[in-house]
């Protein structure tokens, strides 16, 4: 699945570790899901969209 | 990098547990030699030593309930599921050579839980390996 946590969190000017701190999850996590290896589940994806503001599809797409 | 609440109560628990064995088997290695009790207190003492590897068993499954950070939660479920195959494939294959007198009776003190732990430090550079910087399917 495809997102863009990454222009987001940079947009911020965060680092994956502040990310990571913000929604209680480790660097490895945030890395994980920015690179697309793991796919957040919905309860996780919901606090991921709350914390920018967004909606979840806003933030991840369906991807191949 | 700051470890999880999890992890660290995993780290104080095993710890605790791995003191404990070594205790343990020390302690009954020198029963048995000096003193060997009668059955059946010889099964109860034979049996101590295995009591905080059980412990051992529950600690790594506490962490798996406990560790809030799904990503590392589906990691070590991983790593513990590759203890596993691990531990059974050399197991079933002893098992086999044995069946036909290919290799001797016995298992020269190497028993499941010591392989299982072999395949979970593998599992660890596995996911170590194919975490973050490879496919994690």
């Amino acid at each position: 699945m495809k997102n863009h946590l990454k222009s987001l969190r940079a947009e911020r000017g965060w680092s994956q570790q502040d990310l990571g701190d913000r929604l209680h999850i480790s660097r490895q996590s945030v890395n994980a899901i920015e690179t697309g290896k793991y796919d957040p589940s919905l309860p996780l994806a919901f606090r991921i969209a709350a914390l920018f503001g967004a909606k979840i599809e806003e933030i991840f797409e369906a991807g191949v | 990098m700051s470890r999880s609440p999890a992890i660290v109560r995993y780290l104080r628990r095993l710890a605790g547990f791995m003191l404990v064995y070594m205790i343990l088997i020390f302690a009954t290695g020198y029963v048995f030699r000096h003193m060997p009790p009668e059955k059946p207190l010889a099964y109860l003492v034979a049996v101590l030593p295995a009591l905080p590897i059980l412990g051992v068993f529950w600690t790594i499954f506490r962490l798996l309930v406990e560790e809030t950070d799904e990503y590392m939660r589906m990691m070590f479920v991983r790593q513990s599921l590759f203890a596993t195959a691990f531990c059974l494939t050399i197991m079933t294959m002893w098992e086999f050579l044995q069946n036909y007198e290919v290799v001797p009776a016995g298992h020269g003190g190497f028993g499941a839980a010591f392989f299982w732990f072999i395949g979970l430090g593998i599992g660890a550079i596995w996911n170590r390996i194919t975490g973050t910087d490879g496919p994690c399917a």
